[in-house]
């Protein structure tokens, strides 16, 4: 029972032994094999950590356990709150909705404002235009947006809905409501890709819609854009927006959705910061277009370079390595030396490299995450010398993501040990780990059961992390995000040599006060 | 006063619609209070379907029967089948806590997925379900059971998962149980209970087999609508315990299989959440003459109220035993508004959750002296509003299917001290300076069933209202402006 002096929370009142007590006369009316038969349950514990349990998982075909990828619509809604006073609109469910904005609220603890215009057996029989009708007017009443950005659940898509038609039919029916409004749209079906293919999708649409055609374009030959991706550090989107600074004030990003996700105590603002549209409207004039997201922006690119005609090139500046080569683009496209407080950084990340490598070099690491994010991840632990054992990325694109992965980890001195597991999901992921142990383990959330059952350390970077705060905040990209990875991993390596050394009398002689 | 505030802000919200959804939204918006005769709680519309364009805060059908009802069930597998979202944003998120080896014997934070892709929209699903089904089984032996969770395209692609479901279940000799509760069905996550509920009825109440060997007493019960959210099923089940009462089936919270099996034997249904399992309790009222009893186990002025009522359906010595855990308890909890009471009377509260909640919650922040102002469903019916009506202590603004932007404007006229909601509406209100505690997982904290739970709640309560972090808001500077002004 409470003491009201102490009172504790479930975890310890569930200790109590009147609730133990209870758990115990519960089993005598259950089923599950812990009641029935808990030899059982060790047995089979037991057999899932073998070679055996290991093949017959990954001879699975039709049956997909604990994935690290998630559906279209969420990246969408990403890519459309990256742009000043803009609405996420999905033509579907509203139940879909609830989920996207719940995922990223609980990611980054602030609101995330998307609307769905309520899809729902009747517009399964006859479509969705009606719903479309009203919910465009109704969302641009209640939000008073300046752009409104149209996406699609699997429901719309399956139905087979004319977004094009839809749109255009909801203007001309809206009664001069949403002239000034810019509603592009995307058709963004969840059975296809992930949540980085709604990314890409989504982009694309709001920069060809919103831009002239290329007989239009008036270039400016100093202009370069940069698109972020699907980038759950806000940090990084700052970062990367200070280097782009220190080259060049025509450097600018298309998609920052650092302040929607960012804004202060004292008000609510339903939107905040963004790229402002003007410079969207204008983003066909570019000389050149950075995505640092290769894979997150497939269908972009292919605007960018074969409507657009602009110049292209993906970075991905993550770790040492990729902060240089993107860094060097930045440079050459601008024609101007790399400026002083750039070397300065890089001299600081490296000094920092050179002061933690022991306790990396050597050390086994498996990664799981999206495809640009592990490239740059696993290329930042090879420069540190250590080993990324296992490479899993669940949503890995069928063209180029392998080979690109490959080339990174021929860099390493150990690349014979380091296994890259493409569409693979993280119950594969326990198999290997239980097989083929590791150090230690790098991913989002997800990845906490699997430290529970195998005892490898989890350092959470990545997307989604729940069950920690203000991660997100920090950045992952550019020579102080990596410094950042840095603190991370190493003090992560140096905690878990506490834990193991803190016995008295029998390890503590390794417990130092010094590392 | 209030009354009138709140008359006020309901017009200032609807001039804001265009005329069509003005006039929807009207009849899901308004004032009541205990005088009034026929006042909101008769008369707001319920369970319609919702206004398209608005940041409703409703879920879909998938997440009343994957997400709430069957999810908790531990020792079956529930397969998400179709596109991978579903599965993966209705993952951990709910709190349904379980005993159990997870991945081994019990599966409940585990997300199992058919991962959809076009070639399965394009040629159908049924197949690759049928290799699924045996993968499952080959690698989780030890699963007692496993269910087809329909997400959207399952029903527009004309896949037959009943057979499917049907045939594997012939051949594997366990329950495979399909639920066709595509998420675009219904206009919230309401359906989905009831679908979940009527394959309950379907699949488990004739399995005989399951009970066989069950030896029944005069005391045994059923707790129906717990899902058991940070152990609120495990904090009930020691009150009836200790009253006397044998708990031999739990819904769907901690529950397993045999467990549910067995329902049919007890000799009453308690029912907790009314709305995601009346349609249960009733059938087996009506098929196996099992009378139910709502209860209410927040706060301690309805805890024990409640279980004088279930008491008193067993007779003189269960109802003895009652009064000394009563007591017992009752020494406790007054021990705890002692102590919360003072620092947190006259503060008035915001509530807008789903199930249950908007009304049993009440009686729970009315013990600790604070005053309901405002309440409303997500997905609620006629009948969860009536019920709602005795509970009422004062004008009270009432809102059904409430959107963003509706709570934002009440909650800016009304200015409560505590708004109690979901998680995609606490930032709006922390932002704001306000205190703000989540209902449906309660903050990560909890149980707040029963009366150690209580101590939980009230704890709660006060740090979040007493909290030093919300008088940081303005600046020093922007307070020495307002003086200056």
């Amino acid at each position: 029972m409470q003491v009201v002096e102490n009172i504790v929370d479930g975890q310890k009142l569930f200790l109590q032994k009147e609730y133990q007590d209870s758990f115990e006369k519960k089993k005598e009316f259950e089923s599950s094999y812990n009641s029935v038969n808990p030899q059982k349950v060790k047995e089979i514990t037991e057999w899932t950590k073998t070679w055996d349990y290991r093949e017959k998982n990954f001879k699975r075909e039709a049956l997909t356990v604990n994935p690290a990828k998630t559906c279209q619509p969420l990246g969408a809604i990403m890519a459309a709150l990256g742009f000043e006073k803009t609405m996420p609109y999905v033509h579907g469910s509203h139940g879909c909705v609830s989920y996207f904005r719940t995922y990223f609220t609980r990611h980054f603890k602030e609101p995330t404002p998307c609307v769905s215009d309520s899809m729902s057996e009747s517009a399964a029989v006859f479509g969705g235009l009606s719903n479309m009708k009203d919910g465009l007017r109704n969302c641009n009443a209640l939000y008073k947006p300046k752009m409104i950005a149209v996406s699609t659940t699997c429901m719309a898509e399956v139905i087979g809905d004319d977004l094009n038609a839809f749109v255009s039919g909801a203007k001309e029916s809206a009664e001069g409501e949403l002239d000034d409004v810019l509603i592009p749209y995307a058709h963004t079906p969840s059975f296809v890709g992930s949540h980085i293919t709604g990314y890409d999708n989504m982009m694309k649409a709001i920069l060809e819609q919103n831009n002239p055609t290329r007989s239009e374009k008036v270039e400016d030959a100093e202009r370069i854009n940069v698109i972020p991706g699907f980038e759950p550090y806000l940090g990084s989107l700052k970062e990367i927006k200070e280097i782009n600074a220190l080259f060049s004030d025509k450097i600018v990003m298309i998609g920052d959705h650092e302040e929607q996700w960012n804004t202060g105590a004292g008000e609510y603002q339903l939107y905040s910061g963004g790229t402002p549209l003007e410079i969207l409207k204008t983003a066909i004039n570019a000389s050149n277009t950075i995505s640092l997201q290769k894979y997150s922006t497939v269908q972009t690119a292919k605007l960018i370079k074969n409507k657009w005609k602009q110049g292209y090139t993906t970075c991905n500046p993550i770790g040492l390595n990729g902060t240089d080569a993107y860094v060097m683009k930045l440079s050459e496209l601008t024609g101007k030396e790399v400026p002083n407080e750039l070397t300065i950084q890089r001299g600081q990340l490296v000094d920092a490299m050179q002061d933690s490598y022991p306790y990396i070099h050597g050390k086994k690491f498996a990664l799981f995450g999206d495809p640009d994010f592990l490239l740059g991840l696993v290329s930042f632990i090879i420069e540190m010398g250590g080993i990324p054992a296992h490479i899993v990325c669940h949503n890995a694109p069928k063209k180029g993501w392998e080979a690109d992965m490959k080339e990174v980890v021929a860099k390493s001195s150990w690349s014979e040990e380091c296994q890259i597991w493409a569409n693979k999901d993280l119950w594969h992921l326990r198999s290997l780990l239980f097989t083929e142990p590791v150090d230690f383990l790098i991913g989002n959330v997800y990845g906490k059961e699997l430290y529970r059952d195998t005892g490898i350390p989890l350092i959470r970077i990545g997307f989604p992390i729940f069950d920690r705060h203000h991660l997100h905040r920090y950045s992952i990209s550019g020579y102080k995000g990596a410094l950042n990875l840095l603190t991370w991993i190493t003090n992560a390596v140096l905690d878990k040599l506490d834990e193991e050394t803190k016995e008295t009398a029998k390890t503590d002689f390794f417990f130092d006060s010094v590392r | 006063m209030l009354e009138k505030l709140e008359e006020e802000v309901i017009e200032e919200v609807l001039k804001a619609y265009p005329a069509k959804a003005a006039k929807k939204r009207s009849k899901h918006l308004g004032v009541d209070s205990p005088e009034k005769i026929k006042g909101a709680c008769d008369s707001v519309k319920s369970n319609k379907q919702s206004v398209p364009g608005v940041m409703s805060q409703r879920g879909c059908a998938y997440a009343g029967s994957k997400g709430v009802v069957w999810g908790p069930v531990k020792d079956m597998i529930h397969i998400s089948h179709g596109p991978i979202g579903c599965g993966q944003y209705s993952r951990g998120g709910r709190r349904n806590y379980y005993k159990g080896v997870t991945g081994i014997d019990s599966f409940v934070s585990m997300n199992f997925s058919s991962d959809f892709t076009e070639k399965d929209i394009v040629f159908g699903g049924d197949k690759k379900l049928k290799t699924l089904l045996r993968e499952v089984d080959e690698l989780f032996p030890l699963n007692n059971g496993i269910t087809i969770q329909s997400e959207c395209p399952i029903g527009l692609i004309g896949d037959d998962i009943q057979a499917v479901a049907k045939a594997y279940k012939k051949e594997s000799s366990k329950p495979a149980i399909a639920v066709s509760c595509e998420g675009f069905r219904g206009v919230s996550q309401s359906l989905g209970h009831h679908l979940a509920n009527d394959t309950f009825r379907d699949e488990i109440m004739d399995d005989v087999s399951a009970r066989a060997g069950f030896e029944p007493t005069p005391y045994d019960v059923t707790i129906m609508g717990d899902y058991n959210i940070g152990g609120d099923a495990w904090s009930t089940r020691l009150l009836l315990e200790e009253i006397g009462l044998r708990v031999v089936s739990q819904w769907t919270g901690d529950a397993s299989y045999k467990e549910m099996a067995i329902a049919p034997k007890s000799k009453l249904n308690l029912l907790h959440c009314y709305r995601s399992m009346n349609y249960l309790a009733r059938h087996m009222e009506q098929e196996f003459g099992i009378p139910w009893m709502e209860y209410n186990f927040f706060g301690p002025t309805k805890t024990t109220q409640s279980l004088r009522k279930i008491a008193e359906f067993f007779g003189e010595e269960i109802q003895a035993k009652a009064e000394e855990v009563i007591a017992k308890y009752t020494k406790m909890t007054d021990e705890v508004i002692a102590k919360y009471k003072p620092k947190l009377e006259g503060k008035k509260v915001m509530l807008y959750i789903g199930g249950l909640r908007p009304r049993h919650v009440i009686g729970a922040y009315e013990d600790l002296g604070m005053e309901i102002i405002g309440t409303g469903y997500e997905f609620g019916h006629g009948d969860d509003y009536k019920r709602t009506k005795e509970d009422l202590k004062r004008a009270t603004l009432i809102y059904d299917d409430a959107n963003e932007y509706e709570l934002e404007q009440f909650v800016k006229k009304l200015r409560p001290d505590l708004v109690a909601a979901g998680v995609k509406e606490k930032y709006v209100f922390q932002k704001m300076g306000l205190p703000f505690r989540q209902m449906h997982s309660w903050d990560y904290s909890g149980p707040y069933h029963g009366y150690d739970a209580f101590a939980i709640f009230a704890r709660d309560m006060d740090l979040a209202i007493n909290s030093p972090v919300w008088s940081h808001t303005k600046a020093p500077w922007e307070k020495n402006q307002e003086l200056g002004a």
